[in-house]
């Protein structure tokens, strides 16, 4: 199990250190999709990074928690650990299937650099290993693909290339950050079939980290949305959006067009999110929160609410 | 009346890109023809490459068309340039899909949504200027209190705020919006919708309105325009479209939305939803990803016929 224990991490703005993820936990078990949903800027991204401990050199800190790794700290393994793990337990796919690729080297030497990376093959074993990883995503003349840059690929052909790589030593958890953001909407539907195939076949652990609930409503067994840096409700996909409870997470689904008769006017969540540094004492979406009392000015804790396996931080939940 | 009209507009791109060993011209629109009415939203839908955003960017003469002409209210503008064209702008403005790149960093808030009027109203004094501006980011939903800050002090929701401001100063009829609120969160993104909805009932604006999101576009449009491989393959009314589509292709990318419920989910695909890639050369471009595809299809002209679809073997 991958576990994620009161984690607060801050990030450096301006030459102030300030937390921009606060007290954060969520599980993630092997054979599950857990949905890590949020608008820009609430710290989901900077949380997926943590797991395999990517932003450090960009200045993000861990100032409080731990992760861990069938039960075993992240944080207390050296460099080499590390790099087994990444790609190796745990892998991650980004958002740019663009950049992502490295543009001076073909598809096959990409590949087989991470599977020779991870695993005792040979050249021939390591290239055999690649070209059924590449038909395992979908792709056709995969011989031909090995030699191909990746110029020569659509978006989709190398967000696919991408997740062949991201099973390349046969992980156990998959971290897949915004994975169909930057495609076409034709295309998006295939990349999750795709992804949730995989992640059946091979008993995957899947974190999802997305501001779409359209892509939470296809493929998560459970949710997590976060607000301002915190975990604000989480839960099973179905509680999630027959009684989601915060008034945030309300908010937000509320506000989808696709909710909406065509032409009516649609419901905005007034204000803004406050930036990290600027956070409230209390819950964090007090400001913007039509329920908001004065109780809300205190902490509220993360199962302030709780139904079975539904949890949320607010002191005022209102069930439809 | 109409208040954008273009007929047979074409344009080809030259080969080209440092990664790219050798290629031929891409036709990235060919043969497109509309008209926008006073007070209607248009929308073009498409996925990248499509060429949506090439066609509006020909009908705002910012990209010269190889073909086809422009009419900007009953004024052909296509051989217009330099002066003439600068003044006729007036008419038809722009608003794109990342205000913090269309915003130049250095300039206050005040200055670069108050640009247009030095074409425009050359005549107004630096305090008439700032009223002006005042004015229309009110209209927008914002107080004058940021105008004399900088682009870097406001919120992408904020920035798009300022960046229809910057369009609207200089009281056009038209505004192409290009992917207004592709970038945006869903919450800022309904305040976005709802602020054009509102402007376009106040001024009786019209609106060429490009998007990939068919959410947005089933929200926001009158009409939908659909192109694939640079050519409309359907168009009609927003409702009509979204309950019976006739293209194959429009009927892949409803079929692409994604559920908006988790007991929504299907096991099978949609039979649209379109599994090949790339376009062919011949006749219709979308054979190769098209179910309905047969042998006629490889002579067929690929343009729309009275009913508002460009296909031999439509979707029943």
């Amino acid at each position: 199990m991958l576990e994620i224990q009161h984690l607060s991490l801050s990030v450096s703005i301006e030459g102030r250190r300030v937390e921009a993820v606060s007290d954060l936990s969520l599980q993630l078990q092997p054979g599950r999709v857990l949905g890590l949903v949020g608008e820009s800027g609430c710290g989901k991204s900077l949380t997926a990074q943590a797991i395999l401990r990517l932003g450090e050199h960009q200045g993000v800190r861990k100032t409080g928690g731990d992760i861990l790794l069938d039960g075993a700290s992240l944080f207390d393994i050296d460099q080499a650990a590390l790099r087994k793990i990444r790609g190796g337990r745990i892998a991650m796919v980004f958002q740019e299937p663009m950049t992502a690729l490295n543009p001076v080297f073909s598809i096959g030497s990409q590949i087989i650099e991470v599977i020779r990376l991870h695993l005792d093959l040979d050249k021939k074993q390591a290239e055999q290993r690649a070209m059924d990883l590449l038909k395992d995503v979908g792709m056709q003349g995969v011989a031909q693909l090995l030699k191909q840059y990746p110029d020569a690929l659509s978006g989709g052909m190398r967000q696919r290339v991408l997740i062949a790589m991201a099973m390349a030593a046969d992980p156990d958890y998959i971290i897949a950050d915004e994975p169909t953001t930057a495609l076409d909407v034709s295309v998006q539907k295939r990349i999750i079939a795709l992804l949730l195939n995989l992640q059946k076949q091979r008993n995957l652990g899947l974190l999802l980290v997305t501001h779409d609930f359209g892509l939470v409503a296809e493929l998560c067994d459970d949710v997590a949305v976060m607000y301002a840096g915190q975990i604000v409700e989480s839960g099973p996909v179905m509680e999630i959006f027959d009684h989601p409870a915060h008034p945030y997470t309300r908010a937000l689904m509320a506000c989808r067009p696709e909710v909406f008769e065509a032409g009516q006017a649609l419901q905005v969540i007034e204000g803004q999110v406050p930036p990290p540094g600027r956070w409230p004492e209390g819950c964090h979406f007090a400001a913007r929160c039509p329920l908001r009392q004065h109780d809300c000015e205190q902490p509220v804790a993360a199962s302030a609410w709780r139904q079975g396996e539904h949890h949320a931080r607010c002191l005022h939940v209102m069930q439809s | 009346m109409s208040v954008l009209s273009v007929e047979g507009l074409g344009k080809t791109f030259a080969a080209g890109g440092m990664f790219r060993a050798s290629g031929k011209a891409k036709r990235a629109v060919d043969d497109v023809s509309f008209r926008l009415d006073s007070g209607e939203t248009l929308a073009i839908v498409g996925e990248s490459g499509s060429g949506k955003s090439t066609t509006a960017r020909l009908a705002m003469r910012l990209l010269q068309p190889d073909a086809g002409t422009i009419c900007w209210g009953d004024e052909e503008v296509g051989a217009l340039s330099g002066r003439a064209l600068r003044q006729r702008r007036r008419h038809i403005q722009m608003v794109f899909q990342d205000p913090f790149a269309s915003l130049n960093p250095r300039m206050k808030i005040w200055q670069s949504v108050a640009e247009g009027l030095r074409v425009h109203r050359p005549g107004l004094t630096r305090r008439q200027r700032r009223d002006k501006v005042a004015e229309t980011l009110q209209l927008c939903g914002m107080d004058d209190s940021g105008m004399d800050r900088y682009p870097h002090q406001f919120s992408g929701g904020q920035r798009q705020r300022i960046g229809i401001a910057r369009a609207l100063i200089v009281e056009p009829e038209v505004l192409v919006l290009d992917e207004p609120v592709s970038a945006l969160d869903v919450s800022v993104q309904a305040q976005i919708l709802n602020l054009l909805q509102d402007i376009q009932r106040q001024r009786g604006l019209s609106y060429l309105f490009i998007s990939h999101d068919l959410s947005v576009i089933r929200h926001i449009a009158d009409r939908v325009l659909v192109m694939f491989a640079g050519r409309i393959v359907e168009q009609g009314r927003a409702a009509e479209l979204f309950e019976h589509a006739r293209h194959p292709y429009t009927r892949a990318l409803l079929a692409a939305r994604p559920v908006t419920h988790p007991n929504e989910r299907s096991a099978e695909a949609s039979e649209y939803d379109s599994n090949g890639e790339g376009e062919a050369e011949q006749g219709c471009a979308y054979q190769p990803r098209c179910p309905n595809a047969a042998a006629d299809c490889a002579a067929f002209d690929g343009q729309p016929g009275d009913n508002g679809y460009a296909c031999l073997h439509p979707v029943e």
